[in-house]
């Protein structure tokens, strides 16, 4: 059983359809990206997998023992956020929010799990620090720590690296890349790069127009990515 | 000097005073607590709005002759902020648009009904007592400084249970959301509390000037501190003082409570400004 299966998923608000009869797996382990136009409805699609947000029809299902409230997610930034006075540690620590149950608060195994999650990313210095005042590529590391709090198999991200310089951003791919090789965790990543797609990735979600799903050579030789190879550049 | 800790020592001696406080604090308490998270929700002028309403319902109180009002006010005025937060979710009418519409409308007919069937024959001094406070803190019966005992108790008890979930609540709350926190039982949550925190503060400065009580120590903290807890623990120790230095000084001094609350906020927000800045340079 895959670790997520859409069937016949269609999606869309206010009475209109902005993705129809979609269906894909996402097996343990696997680097997926979802690509398209803006407005193709990439973000929708996210937080129908999210449960924020309900099919209009088709089903979505979740498969060894992957819980739905269980899946990183690292949303796109919010006008909120940029002014927050909160420390990284807070930030961090909430991502351990699904863990608690009935509880109020935070014991000794989610502020270890928060811990961990700020070593790994490098995030030991700034622990203490203003999230306001960090740089967007920090910013971006603490709130992938969040996700990876609240993750057990699966992180979600929606494109990740927006407003973020070249160096920062081939960085912050080498550590999505690092956490799905060495740490085996499934990574779906929106975004609208499809070159840095294919370098990654090793699977293709195409949403448009013209569906596709399938490995990152089947995407290469098939009609919709010499379709939009045609339009010009490759940066649909 | 002396005559003023004389005068000072003597007020201590009546109940009413000590009523005044005791509740001042509290009120003052709950008040800032929910200030972080409105201000940063970008929901400040929800209180603004549901202060106007309180306003609205008390004129209605008053014209059913009702005297023990609270419990009326505290129905519609939670009603009325389950209301703008879902007009607030809803696109067609925006949440902004919404929130003016509601106060400005419960003000004009509050002060409508007051107008016209008022039996007292100093209306424009009643008006200007549930706007601004003025004395009222002072004609607290004890069955109500027990009401406010009771409720602010509530709303602190409640903000420290669930601490957390309104940290991920306030912070991101599509992550909340996909994390499994009911967000938009928590944004209700906050809504009603933030109802009865207005409630409650209407005996202290009066309806117009609730939002300050609410947004001043909250701004002020957040200047100058670095972590969600902190602004928040600041925030509340911040406004308390506030609150007893402006009760005193306007015992003392015979102002109005309320205003004389708010002038000693804007003086802390002034003060905690100034030290952001200083602390920004310096690093």
């Amino acid at each position: 059983m895959a670790l997520l299966t859409c069937e016949n998923v269609t999606l869309g608000y206010d009475g209109k359809k902005i993705i129809e009869s979609l269906s894909f797996t996402i097996e343990k382990g696997d680097y997926l990206c979802i690509v398209g136009e803006n407005g193709s409805g990439k973000t929708t699609l996210m937080k129908a997998v999210l449960g924020l947000k309900s099919p209009v029809s088709g089903k979505i299902s979740y498969g060894e023992g992957l819980k739905q409230s269980r899946i990183g997610y690292l949303p796109q930034q919010t006008i909120v956020q940029k002014d927050f006075p909160a420390s990284v540690y807070e930030i961090i620590l909430s991502g351990c929010q699904n863990r608690l149950g009935f509880r109020p608060f935070y014991g000794k195994a989610e502020k270890e799990i928060a811990l961990r999650n700020i070593e790994k990313l490098g995030l030991t210095e700034l622990k203490t620090r203003c999230y306001r005042e960090l740089s967007g590529g920090q910013q971006q590391r603490v709130l992938l720590a969040r996700a990876l709090c609240a993750a057990t198999s699966m992180i979600l991200l929606d494109e990740p690296v927006t407003g973020l310089d070249p160096a920062v951003t081939a960085e912050f791919y080498g550590i999505i890349n690092d956490l799905n090789k060495k740490d085996k965790m499934t990574v779906v990543m929106i975004s609208h790069d499809v070159n840095v797609s294919l370098k990654y990735a090793d699977k293709i979600l195409h949403i448009g127009k013209e569906l596709f799903f399938g490995t990152k050579d089947e995407y290469i030789s098939s009609a919709v990515f010499s379709e939009l190879n045609k339009g010009g550049e490759s940066n649909g | 000097m002396a005559d003023i800790i004389n005068k000072l020592a003597d007020s201590f001696q009546f109940d009413i005073v000590r009523y005044a406080l005791i509740v001042g604090v509290l009120i003052a308490l709950c008040s800032s607590l929910f200030g972080v998270t409105l201000v940063l929700k970008r929901f400040s002028f929800i209180g603004d709005g549901l202060s106007h309403v309180a306003f609205g319902a008390i004129a209605i109180a008053t014209v059913l002759n009702i005297t023990d009002n609270m419990p009326l006010v505290l129905f519609i005025t939670v009603i009325s902020a389950v209301l703008l937060l879902r007009t607030g979710q809803n696109a067609k009418i925006r949440g902004d648009a919404a929130i003016a519409m509601i106060s400005v409308g419960s003000l004009a007919v509050g002060y409508l009904l007051m107008n016209v069937f008022s039996t007292s024959g100093n209306l424009s001094g009643d008006v200007c007592s549930t706007l601004f406070g003025s004395y009222s803190i002072l004609t607290l019966t004890e069955s109500k400084v027990w009401l406010c005992i009771a409720l602010s108790s509530a709303v602190i008890l409640i903000y420290v249970f669930f601490y957390n979930r309104i940290f991920s609540v306030t912070f991101d709350e599509n992550f909340a959301k996909a994390t499994g926190v009911r967000a938009s039982l928590y944004n209700l949550l906050i809504a009603v509390i933030i109802a009865v925190i207005i409630v409650l503060a209407m005996n202290l400065v009066g309806s117009l000037l609730i939002s300050a009580l609410v947004i001043f120590p909250a701004l002020s903290a957040m200047r100058v501190f670095k972590s969600f807890k902190s602004v928040t623990v600041c925030s509340a120790v911040l406004s308390v003082v506030c609150a007893v230095i402006g009760m005193l000084v306007s015992i003392a001094g015979g102002t109005p409570v309320g205003a004389t609350i708010v002038a000693v906020d804007i003086v802390a927000f002034i003060i905690f400004s100034v030290i952001g800045l200083c602390l920004r340079r310096s690093r």
